[in-house]
């Protein structure tokens, strides 16, 4: 096959036939692309192409009829190391010879770098850029306006009611494990909700459906009856892990709420199909209700059956504003600033999709805008 | 002070850039590393769930001493406990006494709680289309739209069926969208306050 390779090299450029072989940018290796231009006489005929590897070894990667005179095929799972060639034959239906070429060699390389990353990673620094000249600004002292958000003004009137009638909180975090941010958000509201319930001498249940958000629950809790002064105040027993089984979760949670009569729920995190089920069960048992969710398909049922709910990004904002750091609320400026670059952005890219000589442009550059 | 605080902050601080490097790098050494750490969560989340029983398991007991619902909790308990030997000495083929009460107990109960959405569902729609103003009329007439597009009508109506296609595609999926990125947005910003220590709340505050 060496030989044959030497030979086809020698033989120079094949006017019917020719085949590129190129290593498939930005990727994690082992992948080639192959392009195969075929003159039109060769259309309705049989096309072999075959890999062959610099140690010799070889594997039919395609065998088909001849039906354009551009053909695109990607080659994977290849070694990073080795040089490939793509040998193509073609032949007519009855088997008789036609032509033959071979490809350049090409080395299937692995990238360090995906380069249609490259305008996200940008936008990233530059969005880290404006959170951090915010938090600066807040540092010096300067006022930033917010825009004031319903649920987390109440929810200082949500911890005093239960407080007044001398009944239990419940504060679920939802059904996602710590490694995702809206948990963490979540164990953030806590923190903060709880140093308020330990200065109201008001009993707080924290029933978990993750065995690892519990553990960091836990210490949330603790660690905030502490900073609060009121570590006496802290019983382990109603932070508690409750079960990993989704619906399992909604009865046992409900259950809480009836038997212990809570006076306030709060449903932060990540929530799936049970939240109606908790939401509903609250609102029947006439508890005063926020909800703070990222999932979209959730939202439309806590916005019902909840008296507040913090929508997406607000669950996010919540631990800033609760907290009254300025560095901290100097973010959620840096997000709304952020928001108005990208809106415009997406307006300027809607403009120029309808206009016929930009529209080939916007194309273009859309694999760099998603990153993919 | 070192252990409780610093440590935590400089181990997140990290594994905070190389979890956000790992999203730019498709060299499959940066792909085995992030494999290597989610390996490390799953070591972690089984140490916590030895912890997450023990708290089930000390709830339960306390609220017997105490003598608050006493039936419950014990039913709770020995389920627990009981499950767990017939795992340890039947095992859980497909055959195995624990799998025939997972299935014939456990999988109905699921079951149950999810066919009491159907209910809650149209309690909710109930009180969200209450046309009490303008903005609950649209969405009123919006939902009967939807309802009708999608339901057998929309098979013999196809204006309908386009129509609820459009509201669901267009404005619909316009609004999610908005959402979302308002949610990456506040991602972002959660993830880089905890990454640089200024949000400390999620250690106690």
């Amino acid at each position: 096959m060496v030989k044959l390779v030497l030979l086809l090299l020698l033989t120079g450029a094949n006017s019917k036939l020719s085949v590129k072989a190129r290593d498939v940018p930005d990727d994690g290796g082992g992948r080639t692309q192959i392009i195969v231009k075929l003159d039109n006489s060769l259309i309705g005929d049989i096309m072999r192409i075959t890999r062959i590897e610099d140690n010799g070894v070889k594997k039919d990667i395609y065998v088909g009829e001849v039906k354009d005179t551009v053909i695109r095929l990607g080659d994977r799972e290849l070694s990073d190391t080795m040089p490939v060639r793509y040998y193509v034959l073609v032949n007519t239906k009855t088997g008789k010879f036609v032509t033959q070429t071979v490809s350049n060699s090409v080395i299937p390389k692995a990238s360090l770098f995906n380069k249609k990353k490259l305008f996200l990673l940008l936008l990233a620094i530059f969005y880290i850029a404006i959170l951090l000249s915010y938090m600066s600004k807040a540092q010096k002292g300067q006022e930033l306006y917010l825009r004031p958000i319903a649920g987390l003004a109440e929810v200082d009137n949500a911890i005093g009611r239960a407080t007044e009638m001398g009944r239990p909180i419940l504060y679920s975090t939802g059904l996602l494990g710590v490694t995702d941010v809206s948990t963490i958000a979540a164990l953030n509201i806590l923190a903060y909700i709880t140093k308020k319930v330990a200065a109201y001498e008001t009993r707080i249940i924290v029933p978990v459906y993750d065995p690892i958000v519990y553990t960091v629950a836990r210490e949330v809790v603790k660690d905030a009856y502490t900073a609060a002064g009121r570590p006496d105040l802290f019983k382990s027993e109603d932070v508690f892990f409750l079960t990993q089984r989704q619906f399992a979760y909604a009865a046992g949670v409900s259950g809480i709420m009836v038997r212990e009569k809570t006076a306030t729920n709060f449903f932060m995190g990540y929530f799936f199909a049970e939240s109606l089920i908790l939401a509903e069960t609250g609102a029947a048992t006439g508890a005063i209700q926020i909800a703070g969710t990222d999932a979209i398909s959730q939202l439309p049922f806590f916005v019902t059956a909840c008296d507040y709910t913090l929508m997406g990004e607000e669950l996010y904002a919540a631990g800033a504003y609760l907290a009254k750091d300025p560095r901290l609320t100097a973010t959620i400026k840096g997000q709304d600033v952020m928001k108005a670059v990208l809106v415009g952005f997406l307006l300027l890219l809607t403009i120029a999709a309808f206009v016929p000589s930009l529209s080939a442009k916007v194309d273009a550059i859309k694999p760099y805008v998603v990153g993919k | 002070m070192f252990f409780s605080r610093t440590l935590p902050m400089i181990l997140v601080f990290v594994m905070g850039v190389i979890g956000a490097s790992l999203y730019f790098i498709p060299h499959p050494s940066a792909q085995a590393l992030e494999n290597t750490l989610s390996q490390w969560s799953i070591a972690i989340g089984s140490f916590a769930i030895f912890l997450a029983i023990t708290s089930l398991i000390r709830r339960y007991i306390t609220n017997i001493k105490r003598g608050k619902e006493v039936v419950y909790n014990l039913v709770a308990l020995i389920s627990l406990f009981g499950m767990a030997l017939l795992g340890l000495i039947n095992g859980t083929g497909p055959d195995s006494v624990f799998q025939k009460i997972f299935i014939n107990v456990q999988v109905p109960l699921d079951a149950t709680m999810f066919s009491l959405l159907g209910f809650y569902v149209t309690s909710a729609a109930y009180r969200a289309f209450r046309a009490r103003n303008v903005e609950a009329t649209l969405l009123l007439l919006t939902a009967i739209l939807v309802i009708l597009g999608i339901s057998t009508i929309g098979d013999s109506q196809t204006w309908l069926r386009d129509l609820q296609e459009w509201i669901m595609n267009v404005p619909n999926l316009a609004q999610k969208r908005g959402i979302t990125i308002g949610v990456g947005l506040g991602m972002i910003a959660t993830s880089v306050k905890i990454i640089l220590g200024i949000e400390r709340n999620w250690m106690g505050g």
